[in-house]
């Protein structure tokens, strides 16, 4: 299994011929077997587009869906070999919402391979493709201008379109630009030698495949290792589990954990079939360390001379990938090589546009949007930039609340040396405040449509904490956005943003002593959620006061609903925006439940954790 | 493998006694050298496997010195349900995919390893190594997660599970490569021998025990045969075979113009079968 591995993408516009062209690959090379073979038969009649031919295209595709649509929509991982090189073929669609999928299969390739019909030329969408493989880091690229049998070969066509897309790829950057002249359909060029362009004298496709270099040298770039898992079956070893992402070790070899500085030696490099004195990129082995120090799963080890960078802001260019929009502000869950930690984009910059490659101003990032942003992470992060090693600088973002990878992204630069931030520590603190004041500081956090009753029950529960000498502070939204929110409006970005600014509010108070009582409609569960990890476990208390929109808009009490019904206010909650009722609350006040009940209900919560 | 070991809560290996299965239990032995994988091994048992799986089975578990959780669908047995008697579709829906979905919520798994590789099949091309499954263990094609670089996406709530696919990206031949480098134990099954057969839809089908009905004019008759794949034994087809030796098997596969699963009688029904049952909590 040495053989070497080639790992490419393919794309073109719908009806290029794709499929066709992959179909074509798998059987000129043999790796269909015979039963897959009359099943193709069979499906050729009845769903092919080729008439009584073989349609060697249905050979790929996979869910009964799309193979209704006659589309292929996501990624496809095929499989083949030649004598020289095992490959996998990760195909993608053409159709419309292709980015998504495009940035998924080209992630893991070397090359990509851009299908150009000869009757139609270099399209924008063969320039959207290709700066997508240029975005993800694909370095090579091999053009294969199509259907060559229905402009007869005509070696002019061929040079026209060849010429054409030099001319734009040279923006791009590619370390290599290949050309062929091919016809899928037909087979001529993939793997067999055209006798109809004797006029071309290049490689087949497959000769092309095997042949081309694509070596990254990832084995004499810096040496990093992203520690997968700690491995401590008993008392007498501690081995760090990992893949090394690039370059090499070697026994003896000094050695940094990244994030934390800490430097000792490499005593071993364990594997099953014996330890090793040296290791390269690719390799999966076990790392024992000659001194004892505090590692876990998430942390890098490389050589004291070429560190990473560590830093707790990047600016990084963003895939989205998600029906809902990214909205700066917000909490996700940032996975970076085998680390996961809580982080915001600060800043979008701007969208780019990949029809033209302008800069285009945007709030938010839509669905197959790319962006270039700055992002924050709650823990200062380890990494190279993307261009320098794709291991280290890739990351994805996971939506907090569905657990959906929402975006990929790919670091530019670090913006900010997390070592020069230090938070400046005071001799009186949260504890002494609190002390003094005779109480436990919390946070209290009302949410729910509005008109459920938040704010009535809100100011009573202070009122009775006042009264048992209970020090508190009340935050409220109408309050908050006529003072410090005053520039903000009811977009998702700028609730997102609202909540944020409150949670940081909240977090002072709180730091003050006091018990802080927040009411907020706050419809969103990934900023309830971004504000009770702002805090200690234990401090956040999340109450829904659960009364139905049907009861909310009857009361009415701001004549809200009225204006919302009929248009006057666009995104108001419950109606033109959406209202994410949370799934495991603390307290949970229903709708009917009588006012003075919940209020006692809250109190009580409130006094027995004040101890 | 060690990303699941590390990430889940609770993770388990399934472990269904063939080729695949064999590698990946080898390679998790190597994962966590000089320790010990970090879960046990789940067999989902028909009753219906050829008598030699079931030894292998217990002789691999002894001899990796690996916990072993057998689980049978005592209600599919208690309604009498089997291959022959009940139908492969009913058989395999009742026995593999609910009994399956039974271990998984008995023991609280929430990850579960298979040996499923892309190239077996059509609407296995588009899986994911890391498998998201709903509360009912459903999985919705549109709901996976994209894959990017190395970087898996492993969150899950309570009550969601996780297929973890380590060999997705391996075809047939790199497995039986592999085994022939690192002296894998496969099921003597896969190894052509004198055994009773008789000849259904096109294939060998082997008289494992008397459980088989014959059919009128049937005789068991023996032959040199072997296995690509192994399920059930009504439900297995063999092939003709004289390859004795790993060498001989890899040479003849070389020289094949058949699939694998070609022998498996579950598959028939049309291309997009396999999709259907994925849906419903199959591997
Ligand atoms: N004449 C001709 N037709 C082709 C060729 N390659 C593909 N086609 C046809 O173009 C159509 C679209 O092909 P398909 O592979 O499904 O395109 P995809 O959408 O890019 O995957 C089909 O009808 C193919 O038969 C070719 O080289 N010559």
């Amino acid at each position: 299994m040495a053989r070497d591995l080639l790992r490419f993408l393919t794309c073109g516009s719908v009806d290029d011929g794709k499929s066709t062209l992959i179909g074509r690959i798998l059987l000129d090379c043999g790796v269909v077997p015979d039963d897959q073979l009359a099943a193709l038969e069979r499906d050729s009649r009845r769903f092919g587009t080729t008439g009584d031919a073989l349609d060697v295209a249905l050979l790929l595709d996979g869910l009964d869906a799309e193979r209704q649509q006659g589309i292929t929509i996501d990624v496809a991982y095929r499989y083949f070999s030649s004598a020289n090189r095992a490959f996998i073929v990760a195909d993608t669609p053409g159709h419309a919402q292709f980015t998504r999928n495009m940035a998924t299969g080209a992630s893991n390739c070397e090359l990509a391979v851009i299908l150009v019909d000869a009757r139609k030329g270099v399209l924008a969408q063969t320039r959207r493709h290709s700066f997508i493989c240029a975005l993800m880091g694909i370095r090579h690229v091999a053009v294969a201008i199509n259907k060559m049998d229905l402009v007869a070969f005509d070696q002019a066509v061929f040079d026209r379109i060849s010429a054409e897309y030099q001319k734009f790829a040279a923006a791009l950057g590619f370390q290599s630009v290949t050309l062929l002249p091919v016809a899928a359909r037909d087979g001529d060029n993939v793997v067999h030698r055209s006798t109809r362009a004797a006029w071309y004298q290049g490689p087949t496709l497959l000769e092309y495949l095997d042949h081309v270099d694509v070596r990254q040298d990832a084995a004499t770039r810096p040496f990093r290792f992203p520690v997968q898992y700690v491995l401590h079956p008993d008392p007498d070893f501690r081995g760090l589990s990992g893949t090394i992402a690039s370059g090499a070790v070697a026994v003896g070899d000094g050695i940094v954990v990244a994030a934390s500085g800490k430097a000792t030696t490499v005593k071993r490099i364990v594997t099953f079939d014996g330890d090793l004195l040296q290791a390269e990129a690719g390799q999966a082995v076990t790392l024992v360390l000659a001194d004892e120090v505090d590692i876990i799963r998430g942390d890098l080890l490389a050589p004291p001379r070429d560190r990473p960078e560590v830093a707790d802001q990047f600016a990084a260019h963003v895939v989205w990938m998600s029906d809902q929009p990214m909205l700066p502000g917000r909490s996700y869950l940032l996975m970076c090589g085998t680390r996961l930690v809580p982080a915001r984009v600060t800043l979008l910059k701007h969208r780019i546009d990949i029809n033209d490659l302008s800069e285009r101003s945007a709030r938010t990032l839509e669905l197959n949007d790319i962006g270039v942003c700055n992002i924050a992470t709650d823990q200062p992060l380890v990494f190279d930039a993307y261009a320098a090693n794709h291991c280290t600088g890739a990351f994805i973002l996971i939506d907090r609340t569905t657990h959906a990878t929402a975006g990929a992204g790919m670091i530019d630069f670090g913006l900010r040396r997390a070592n020069n931030i230090h938070p400046q520590s005071h001799s009186i603190g949260k504890a002494e405040r609190a002390a003094a004041l005779g109480q436990k500081p919390q946070i209290l956090w009302f949410t729910g449509l509005s008109g459920s009753g938040k704010s009535t029950i809100a100011d009573l529960v202070e009122k009775d904490l006042h009264r048992r000498g209970i020090h508190s502070v009340l935050l409220d939204g109408d309050n908050m956005r006529s003072g410090l929110n005053r520039d903000l409006g009811f977009s998702d970005a700028d609730r997102v943003e609202n909540i944020r600014r409150v949670g940081e509010v909240a977090r002072l108070m709180l730091d003050a002593g006091l018990v802080v009582i927040c009411c907020f409609i706050s419809p969103f569960a990934a900023e309830r959620e971004m504000v009770r990890d702002l805090v200690p476990a234990g401090e956040f208390t999340e109450i829904f006061v659960d009364t139905a929109l049907e009861e909310c808009i009857r009361r009415d009490p701001k004549g809200l609903y009225a204006k919302a019904l009929t248009g006057k206010i666009p995104n108001f909650t419950g109606i033109g925006s959406p209202y994410e009722v949370p799934v495991q609350p603390d307290l949970r006040i229903a709708g009917a439940m009588e006012v003075a009940v919940a209020v006692d209900a809250v109190v009580a919560w409130v006094m027995a954790r004040q101890g | 493998m060690r990303e699941a070991a590390a990430v889940f809560r609770k993770p388990v290996m399934l472990y269904s006694i063939g080729k695949d299965s064999g590698v990946m239990l080898h390679l998790a032995m190597k994962a966590f050298y000089p320790g010990k994988p970090p879960f046990s091994l789940l067999h989902v048992d028909t009753t219906w496997k050829f008598r030699e799986m079931i030894a292998h089975r217990d002789a691999i578990a002894a001899r990796y010195g690996m916990k072993l959780i057998v689980h049978i669908n005592a209600d599919g047995v208690a309604r009498g349900i089997g291959p022959v008697a009940s139908g492969a579709a009913l058989h395999t829906q009742v026995m593999k995919t609910e009994a399956l979905r039974q271990a998984l919520d008995a023991h609280g798994f929430d990850a579960a390893l298979g040996g499923a590789r892309r190239d077996e099949e059509k609407s296995r091309a588009k899986e994911r190594i890391f498998s998201f499954r709903n509360a009912h263990h459903g999985w919705e094609p549109r709901e996976q997660r994209p894959e990017l670089w190395s970087l898996f996406n492993t969150c899950l709530h309570e009550g969601e599970s996780m297929r973890v696919f380590p060999l997705s990206n391996w075809t047939e031949f790199d497995v039986w490569d592999y085994i022939a480098a690192e002296d894998v134990p496969v099921v003597p099954l896969y190894f052509a021998a004198k055994r009773p057969v008789v000849r259904r839809s096109g294939t060998w089908i082997m008289v494992d025990d008397d459980r088989l009905p014959l059919e009128p004019g049937e005789v068991p008759e023996l032959r040199s045969v072997r296995f690509r794949t192994l399920g059930c034994y009504p439900l297995s087809g063999a092939i003709e075979s004289h390859a004795t030796t790993l060498d001989e098997i890899i040479a003849e596969m070389r020289a094949a113009r058949t699939s694998e699963r070609q022998a498996r009688l579950i598959d028939g029904e049309g291309g997009a079968s396999m999709e259907a049952k994925k849906r419903e909590g199959y591997f």
